[in-house]
């Protein structure tokens, strides 16, 4: 890869900071503030059910510095998941008997304890997934990670934005979409994407500062393409709406266009979508053991509300199932159209 | 965004076309709402899937958007195009489908003229 761009952190940029971003956000005038839209939908307030998923971010460590990643992730972050945090991870995974653990980061794979996670989640008998940008399991030191995930069924979701260089790199780095590809192909060459059990979902969000369109429509396109192009085969397609957090964020505003595209998400404001976020059955764990409604809202910096505990070091289900979800203008990005999440399309 | 829209009815726009006019779209059924809703209703049954995908619909309105060189529609089906997935390319393609066609149209009534010309000659 030819391009990687220096963080927000690195280069000190303002909306490196959350504070700064939430700031940012409150500024813009809406049409409606969240909180009305769900009561209006008969949805106020949000609060969770069971917890269905863990959702571990590893960490800010990453090979690539996309340009709308939520994380602010690149190889100059440092900062990563302690032993003490992964061991309360899992020991809550397994007396909490939370079905699936979502791992994600950063790049997780580059986070040293990647393997041992996989496998000890893995050996609780839970359904585990991968968050992987593709790019990673292709560096030297990580070229066995495949086969690794491949041995424990681990599900795979991989970000691809589209089924071109052009969009594809101009989001992700220069070579990242070919990179990609490589990566894809090793996959399916595991009997990934094959429908013999191990899953790989691709995810692609917008280049741009325009939605997602039906996901449905847009997977059959993209695997008739991908086959056709690329010989490439995976199981479904997720279509993620690019989050007005951090470094997309940054770019809407260095575009002037915050307003314009926090309008155009609360338009497609849909109670269907609100009804089944993410968010409701997700517990989401920072880096340093703090927990979130989601990885968003951990960007964000805006823990879960008290009473809940706060910590994966106090986490137990009975204290966090039916909290509060906290709630801000941001929200409007799982809500909007068919709704998103880390599963795609909601609605 | 610091632009604002001017106020409605207001005598001092800057110009004729004004892109936060595309979100008023709706309001022009304040006079004969009947037949706007007849309008609305219409128009979004023939933008949904059919016999053509809405993807292929939203790249022919794009093309003609461009050939009845509407601002608002090629602002609308840009979007729109990339929304339901299209690229650059396609796009690209489906203007110069419109471009074709439109120059087509006027080179091909050079047979008009040649018509005269053979008239009018010894």
């Amino acid at each position: 890869m030819s391009r990687v761009l220096p963080t927000l952190a690195k280069a000190r940029a303002p909306l490196a900071s959350a504070v700064a971003q939430r700031r940012v956000l409150a500024r813009v005038p809406l049409a409606r503030g969240f909180d009305r839209a769900l009561a209006d939908a008969g949805l106020f307030p949000l609060s969770t059910r069971q917890i269905e998923v863990l959702q571990l971010n590893l960490g800010k460590r990453c090979n690539q510095t996309c340009g709308h990643c939520h994380v602010d992730a690149g190889p100059d972050r440092t900062e990563v998941m302690s032993r003490p945090v992964l061991e309360a991870a899992l020991a809550f995974l397994e007396r909490g008997g939370i079905p699936t653990v979502d791992i994600t980061g950063g790049a997780p794979e580059l986070h040293p304890d990647f393997r041992e996670l996989v496998t000890r989640a893995s050996g609780l008998g839970r359904h585990v997934m991968h968050r992987c940008n593709l790019t990673a399991i292709l560096l030297p030191n990580y070229a066995d990670i495949p086969a690794l995930l491949a041995a424990h069924a681990v599900e795979v979701v991989a970000s691809l934005p589209y089924f071109q260089a052009r969009e594809t790199d101009r989001q992700r780095g220069e070579g990242v979409f070919a990179e990609s590809l490589e990566a894809l192909r090793r996959l399916n060459r595991l009997g990934y994407g094959q429908g013999r059990g191990l899953v790989l979902n691709l995810v692609t969000n917008p280049v741009g500062t325009f939605l997602p369109g039906e996901q449905r429509a847009l997977e059959a396109r993209w695997k008739q393409q991908m086959q056709a192009r690329y010989g490439i085969v995976f199981d479904r397609l997720f279509t993620i709406t690019n989050m007005p957090i951090s470094r997309f964020l940054d770019f809407l505003e260095r575009q002037g266009r915050t307003e314009e595209y926090l309008g155009r998400l609360v338009a497609a404001f849909n109670p269907a979508a609100a009804a089944g976020v993410m968010c409701r059955t997700t517990l989401s764990v920072g880096w340093d053991g703090t927990l979130y409604d989601c990885d968003f809202n951990q960007m964000l910096e805006l823990p879960v509300s008290a009473p809940a505990p706060r910590t994966i070091f106090d986490a137990t289900r009975e204290a966090l199932e039916g909290r509060g979800i906290a709630t801000g203008p941001h929200c409007y990005g799982c809500t909007a159209g068919a709704g998103s999440s880390c599963g795609g399309a909601i609605a | 965004m610091s632009e604002s829209s001017p106020p409605a009815g207001s005598s001092s726009r800057p110009s004729y076309y004004h892109h936060h006019d595309l979100g008023r779209f709706g309001e022009i059924a304040r006079g004969a709402p009947a037949l706007a809703e007849k309008f609305f209703d219409y128009y979004a049954a023939v933008f949904a899937e059919g016999a053509l995908s809405a993807r292929e619909k939203s790249l022919i309105a794009l093309a003609v958007a461009h050939t009845v060189q509407c601002p608002y529609c090629i602002d609308a089906y840009s979007k729109d195009a990339l929304e339901k997935g299209s690229n650059l390319d396609e796009m690209t393609e489906a203007v110069h489908v419109a471009a074709a066609i439109r120059g087509g149209a006027s080179l091909v009534h050079g047979v008009q003229m040649l018509n005269h010309v053979d008239d009018l000659g010894m």
